[in-house]
């Protein structure tokens, strides 16, 4: 009754302001995605008279790099090679997530073992470590690392849905559909999907901010984008021999980075606490 | 009593060695996943001659059934030999030495601070439940977690080492004065730390507040006892999570760990196993990667049996019922 009565309160009041805080920003990380040409036209036009520009310099709020090009616009088109990745990765994972670990749960038995042993393995593994090696065998690039990732995120994914799944077995309202000889892809689909729904999106959203983290430390290392791409980790790296000429090269990268990934853990979090589950 | 003991301890050391069996499997693999003739791999492809490939060829036993291959590179291994590094032309072994102790220096300072800082805030966090303090603490656990060591580590790098002069730039210093690399090791450990006691902090909060809420802390209240006596009977009680994550941390310490000795150029374990990633020397990598499985697995392992050992009894409630 006290939990009842408490989570009434909590639905009128407002969000706390760290979380409107995030939510604008994010807004903000998305508007870039979506439209960069509007934002950052002719980002990665190379300026080699101004080469290595320090910030607040004219017409360049942030300086410019060592070809020249306009921080705060390669900041901005890199956008999109830092999010539609990681977004990708979180997708790609809860696909993965959903179908295995509806089949290991609402089967059980031996395909359970399996895709649970598999799980386990994979989440025994330091995933970065395993990313770096597997990136240098196959050879790296962007879209590897995409799929490399989904690999290595989805045991998570999988043990959620399993997990949940397993949960909601057992109820009497899942027996019940069991009597009418629902089949079990329906039941699935109708009757435990929207039970479980709420956790598996807000794990779905914490996933970008750890795909984030993931690829722009790839391509931090150099095994993500290629030399001359935007992409927010390709900045850090490139910046860190700046420096001292123009620290704005890094810093504002490693902040936006920080930014976003604390954003999306802040809400997903918050989310979390809404919906009225414990971690 | 005893021989439920040793058992525990088998098993879960067996458990240890099948996973191990397995990383090796894979591990030893990656000469034969990356495209094109191992040889060339283990030689580099510039001074790739005919001879010099059939006597690699030879010498490697690269024309031998795979699983035997497997079998001589085990027993290689167990004797320490991993062969010649590709870039440096010496066994692989005395050229990641000096490496390894560089990062394990650098781990186990992160370690250290993190089980202090995280625990400590942890306490106080779940004392202070639903106070201020506890928000503050929750909200900058949250930002640690979320926060990648390498960007992190570059805005504390240019903060305290090139703006305000406290720590050194680059690098480890003198070393044959091990202050000396401690010292340039503070800043990189500090940005690990950040990251690694967030998480602990959470998990040592969540477990102290089923202590603090739990009867005998009532009754030691009740007689009166020390403040001090009471969080350590607590702290006693809550170790289990506490210790089994920090545990699992490892595995990710060592991941975070490549990015942030790239970040503070630290010659160790991680840029070892970027820069031979990017070259092509497989028997570094193969090493460094091995050598990191059988720490994790073994970790996680003693970690299991050190939490089995200080508290048998909940392992044992669910065979008997009667205690």
């Amino acid at each position: 009754m006290e939990t009842l009565t408490n989570n009434f309160e909590k639905k009128k009041k407002l969000p706390p302001i760290s979380i409107i805080l995030s939510g604008v920003f994010l807004l903000i990380i998305i508007t870039w995605v979506i439209f960069p040409s509007v934002f950052a036209p002719n980002a990665l036009a190379l300026d080699i008279k101004n080469t290595k520009l320090p910030a607040g310099s004219e017409g360049h709020l942030l300086g410019t790099d060592a070809l020249g090009r306009d921080v705060a616009k390669m900041l901005i088109a890199g956008s999109s090679s830092a999010m539609i990745g990681p977004v990708c990765i979180a997708a790609g994972s809860l696909i993965i997530g959903l179908l295995l670990g509806s089949i290991a749960g609402w089967f059980g038995g031996f395909l359970d073992k399996i895709i649970s042993a598999y799980a386990d393995l994979t989440l025994s593994m330091p995933s970065l470590l395993l990313a770096i090696v597997a990136a240098a065998i196959i050879g790296g690039g962007y879209w590897i690392n995409v799929l490399v990732m989904i690999v290595l995120y989805s045991p998570f994914d999988i043990r959620l849905v399993r997990s949940a799944v397993i949960q909601q077995k057992s109820k009497p309202y899942i027996e019940s559909t069991r009597m009418f000889r629902l089949n079990s892809f329906r039941i699935l689909a109708v009757h435990i999907f929207p039970n479980i729904a709420m956790v598996v999106m807000v794990n779905f959203f914490l996933n970008i901010a750890y795909g984030l983290m993931s690829m722009s430390s790839l391509s931090f290392l150099g095994l993500g984008v290629g030399p001359k791409e935007a992409d927010w980790g390709r900045q850090i790296a490139d910046g860190r021999e700046l420096l001292t000429q123009n620290p704005a090269v890094a810093l504002s990268a490693g902040i936006v980075i920080i930014l976003t990934a604390v954003s999306i853990n802040l809400i997903g979090s918050y989310l979390l606490e809404r919906s009225g589950v414990d971690e | 009593m005893l021989t439920s003991k040793l058992k525990y301890i088998f098993t879960r050391l067996l458990e240890c060695l099948v996973s191990l069996v397995f990383l090796s499997f894979i591990i030893f693999s990656l000469l034969y996943l990356a495209p094109g003739d191992p040889a060339k791999s283990l030689v580099g492809v510039k001074h790739a001659t005919p001879e010099l490939l059939a006597k690699i060829h030879a010498q490697y036993h690269l024309d031998d059934p795979f699983l035997s291959q497997y079998g001589r590179w085990v027993k290689n291994a167990l004797s320490l030999d991993f062969g010649n590094s590709i870039k440096a032309g010496y066994p692989v072994v005395d050229y990641v030495a000096p490496h390894a102790a560089i990062t394990f220096e650098l781990v186990g300072l992160t370690l250290l601070l993190s089980v202090i800082i995280g625990v400590w805030l942890g306490v106080v966090s779940a004392r202070n439940k639903g106070k201020i303090l506890d928000k503050a603490i929750d909200l900058s656990s949250l930002a640690g977690t979320s926060m990648p060591g390498f960007a992190l580590g570059l805005v504390l790098l240019y903060v305290f080492s090139y703006q305000l002069g406290i720590f050194p730039m680059y690098g480890i210093g003198d070393k044959s004065n091990p202050l000396d690399v401690l010292w340039h090791l503070t800043l990189p450990a500090i940005t690990l730390t950040i990251g690694d006691a967030a998480m602990l902090i959470k998990i040592t909060r969540s477990a102290m507040l089923k202590e603090v809420s739990g009867d005998y802390t009532v009754f030691m209240r009740a007689r009166a006892l020390p403040t001090s006596k009471i969080i350590r009977a607590q702290l006693k009680n809550a170790s289990p999570p506490i210790l089994t994550s920090t545990g699992l941390f490892l595995a990710s310490l060592f991941g975070a760990n490549v990015l942030v000795e790239n970040v503070f150029s630290i010659p160790g374990l991680g840029q070892l196993l970027t820069s031979s990633v990017t070259f092509g020397d497989v028997p570094v990598v193969q090493f460094i990667a091995l050598m990191l499985a059988v720490l994790i697995c073994l970790t996680s392992a003693l970690v299991d049996i050190l939490v089995y050992l200080l508290n048998p009894n909940t392992h044992q409630l669910s065979q008997s019922t009667k205690i």
